[in-house]
């Protein structure tokens, strides 16, 4: 805990002649993750807020420090773990950026549906969670049964519902199944009704929106000095999206919004997030269709022809020379890669989520940072919240969905 | 005039002359050096001219080249100009000794915390910050763990057996990273003991 | 929502239309019933625990999906989430703790009253996990005597209920006299907790 004694000068007017100072804890119901404020109040009023995080600190960039690449992608699941197929795609992209790799269409068009699915995803989490925190439990109860939907859907095509390790470096482990589709249409078809019940719910509901607007704005020059990206910065007016500014994987062959909001409140960010599921749906609709309409050989391709990084298939193992001497070396983890940098950043459900991959021609990489958003943006907190109210502080801090394991890293 | 990589080049050359060194285009990003001296000078002239308008910060992070002598650590800056949608690396070295470099917190808010995380990480001193405490790790530690001379596990653990994992004792699986060629341009070479400390203990 | 059942399909006729617990051992006759204090309060205890959800990364988002509607954790009694560590009994240690935290584990289980049970749930707080790396604490058991691990990465919300299932197991056979007992003070002497 820190012991910092600032010295805090109280506001015009203020009644009490000494600010009080709680502690927001490691431990709150509240705080959706482990991260710690001390926040000096005036009243009611907030006069300033220190954070602490690091308390759920995995030293993830050493880690990656001693693992060949594909080894890597289950640490990256643990960054933003609301939407972790967006952050092992990311890295998965990043790979093949490095090592030159070229994805067929129709993988890339697979890896957006899951990375829409994941996106929906995160943010189904965190406008639940914010109309837990303003105290209206049933909206959570609503969106969270289609979360389970979508992890069905993931589980279809890799086994694992929370922390994918969803895909492989140059496509996906296996092609995506009937029963996949089945339940992907199943979504397309039900989830639309019960995100607009879900709106109906909180958009125009006047406890939730006195609740939330005003709460917690930033301008938009300060938010990009700060370096926000993604629905946070949006929702303050800057249309900032990875996707839109350095396409990847094929996202510029789909037609979506990118919705941006004005004051940069608590109440925009969670219109843009839902705006956002909206366009997702959008997204995932399109793919679908391009999908089906590839012929021959190409609607079957589920990942680029790699050899020497992707794992082939066991007939060929048993029968082929080489083939047996790349699943070993792939196995064993003694592919060399070439040396170079690389930043490669996608959009995740928080903003631009970059990956800083130096390798020095061994076995691993000689030095993985990962640009997290989270982090970077929770710095202007104290700037969002200063002047408002010990409630607000609540909503604010729900409202900008930090992610511990994103945070700390 | 669309802002291509040339004519980044071409400007900061017409700037800095000659003190700007490095220039290289890895996967399309336009990557350079600059003395550490002129770190601040170098982002401000990025930020406020009105071509270049390098106005977000998209990364800063150190990097420790125990191979590289008397330039050992390194901070990198990854900026990007949203309205031409370009984006640049620019890197320092440090030597380990005395790895003080200008902080870029006055410039950009958001370098308030990422160098707070380099500083942890590496140690590195970041001149003028308001406020260089630990961020990640505990308080008390007295270490820079991400330093290629630590070890990543937690030495004094009990319950685990390195050599059912691979590590230490007869196998050292975990130290797959090249012996010796960490990224040394031509000119310099390692000195010997160095190679050998790099080889052994990731 | 549910995928329809396609395995392990047995026709089994329905013994009765709803299900009530298991009565107690014990002797009873007319207007009175005897069985072992430990029974019944056991009884009573294990079908309404209250968890304290201490959620630190990706388990606690499938203790979310366990409270939601779908794997509802209301049904077996833990109808209340607790925060506050006074009114809880079960201490649900969901994700890694590093070893900045583990003080702040030590410190909540120290306010929780008695009887007191810990689970640890996911491999990080079993064991620490995936991260063998110098700032995890390489499982809570370290700091705290835990009562169930329940194993994953992260467990499937099945998982977590089969470990509340397992807690109430215990819940309902302790001993009335567990907790002053000279082997219960030893356990805690030996984590330093007096």
């Amino acid at each position: 805990m820190s012991t910092t004694e600032k010295h805090i000068e109280l506001p015009e007017g203020s009644i009490e002649s000494q600010t009080t100072r709680i502690n927001l804890g490691p431990t709150h119901p509240a705080t959706h993750g482990v991260f710690q404020n001390i926040l000096e109040l005036d009243g009611e009023k907030i006069v300033s807020a220190e954070q602490t995080i690091g308390y759920i600190h995995r030293a993830f960039e050493k880690i990656a420090e001693r693992r060949p690449l594909y080894q890597i992608t289950p640490l990256t699941d643990r960054l933003n773990y609301c939407s972790a197929p967006i952050n092992n795609m990311g890295w998965h992209m990043t790979c093949e950026k490095l090592l030159g790799i070229q994805t067929p269409k129709r993988v890339d068009y697979l890896r957006v549906i899951i990375m829409e699915l994941a996106r929906i995803a995160d943010h189904i989490i965190c406008n639940s969670v914010i109309g837990v925190d303003t105290g209206a439990f049933t909206g959570f109860l609503y969106v969270m049964q289609y979360r389970e939907l979508i992890y069905e859907i993931w589980e279809e095509v890799c086994g694992s519902r929370l922390t994918t390790n969803i895909g492989r470096i140059g496509g996906f482990e296996r092609d995506f199944n009937d029963i996949a589709f089945t339940k992907l249409e199943r979504f397309l078809k039900d989830f639309p009704d019960v995100l607009r019940e879900f709106e109906a719910l909180f958009t125009r509901s006047r406890i939730f929106m006195e609740r939330t607007i005003g709460t917690g704005p930033i301008s938009a020059e300060r938010a990009l000095n700060y370096g926000f990206t993604g629905p946070n910065l949006r929702a303050a007016g800057v249309d900032y999206d990875v996707r839109v500014h350095s396409p990847y994987c094929s996202y510029q062959d789909f037609d979506f919004e990118v919705p941006v909001g004005s004051t940069g409140d608590s109440y925009d960010r969670f219109l843009v997030r839902n705006q956002e599921m909206w366009q997702s749906i959008r997204i995932v609709r399109q793919a679908y269709e391009k999908l089906q309409s590839f012929k021959g050989e190409e609607a079957t391709t589920f990942h680029a022809d790699v050899p020497e990084y992707y794992l082939p298939e066991k007939k060929d193992v048993y029968t082929k020379m080489e083939a047996l001497i790349y699943h070993f070396k792939i196995i064993m983890g003694e592919i060399d890669i070439p040396p170079g940098e690389v930043y490669h950043s996608v959009e995740g459900g928080n903003g631009e989520l970059g990956f800083y991959l130096i390798s020095d021609g061994g076995r691993t990489p000689y030095r993985l940072h990962f640009r997290r958003p989270c982090f970077i943006y929770y710095q202007a907190y104290e700037e969002m919240v200063k002047g408002g109210m010990l409630s607000d502080a609540i909503i604010v801090m729900s409202s900008m969905n930090l992610i511990a394991g994103e945070m700390d890293g | 005039m669309a802002l291509t990589n040339d004519s980044i080049k071409q400007r900061l050359t017409e700037q800095f002359g000659d003190q700007l060194s490095a220039f290289e285009e890895p996967y399309g990003m336009l990557t350079f050096e600059a003395p550490r001296e002129l770190n601040l000078k170098v982002l401000n002239f990025l930020y406020d001219d009105d071509e270049l308008k390098f106005r977000f910060l998209t990364d800063l992070t150190a990097v420790h080249y125990p191979a590289y002598r008397g330039r050992e650590l390194a901070v990198v800056y990854h900026l990007h100009n949203l309205v031409d949608n370009i984006r640049i690396r620019f890197k320092v070295f440090a030597p380990i000794q005395q790895p003080d470099i200008y902080t870029a917190s006055g410039l950009f808010s958001s370098a308030n915390w990422q160098e707070r995380e380099a500083y942890d990480f590496y140690g590195v001193n970041f001149v003028g910050h308001p406020n260089l405490i630990r961020i990640q790790n505990v308080d008390e530690m007295d270490y820079f763990p991400q330093r290629k001379e630590y070890p990543l596990e937690d030495q004094t653990r009990i319950d685990k057996d390195d050599e059912m994992f691979g590590r230490g004792g007869s196998h050292d699986f975990g130290d797959q990273s090249a012996p010796g060629r960490h990224m040394i341009p031509e000119a310099e070479k390692p000195q010997e003991d160095l190679l050998q400390k790099d080889g052994e203990g990731q | 929502m549910a995928r329809p059942v396609s395995f392990n399909i047995t026709d089994k006729p329905l013994e009765k239309d709803i299900s009530l617990a298991e009565m107690p051992d014990g002797f009873q006759g007319e207007g009175f019933f005897t069985a072992k204090l430990s029974d019944v309060v056991g009884l009573a205890r294990k079908n309404s625990i209250w968890p304290l959800p201490f959620a630190t990364s990706c388990c606690g988002i499938e203790f979310m999906a366990t409270m939601a509607s779908h794997y509802d954790l209301a049904r077996f009694g833990s109808e209340r989430l607790g925060f506050s560590p006074r009114q809880c009994d079960l201490l649900m240690v969901m994700g890694t703790i590093a070893k900045k935290m583990a003080p702040v584990v030590k410190q909540v289980y120290l306010q929780m009253a008695e009887p007191r049970w810990v689970m640890a749930v996911g491999a990080c707080a079993c064991s620490g996990g995936i991260f063998d790396s110098y700032s995890v604490l390489q499982g809570i058991d370290q700091i705290v005597p835990v009562d169930v691990y329940v194993p994953g990465c992260p467990p499937r919300p099945e998982a977590i209920l089969d470990g509340v299932m397992r807690v109430q197991d215990l819940v309902g056979r302790e001993s009335i006299r567990r907790r002053g007992g000279e082997q219960y003070k030893n356990l805690l002497n030996s984590y330093g907790i007096q």
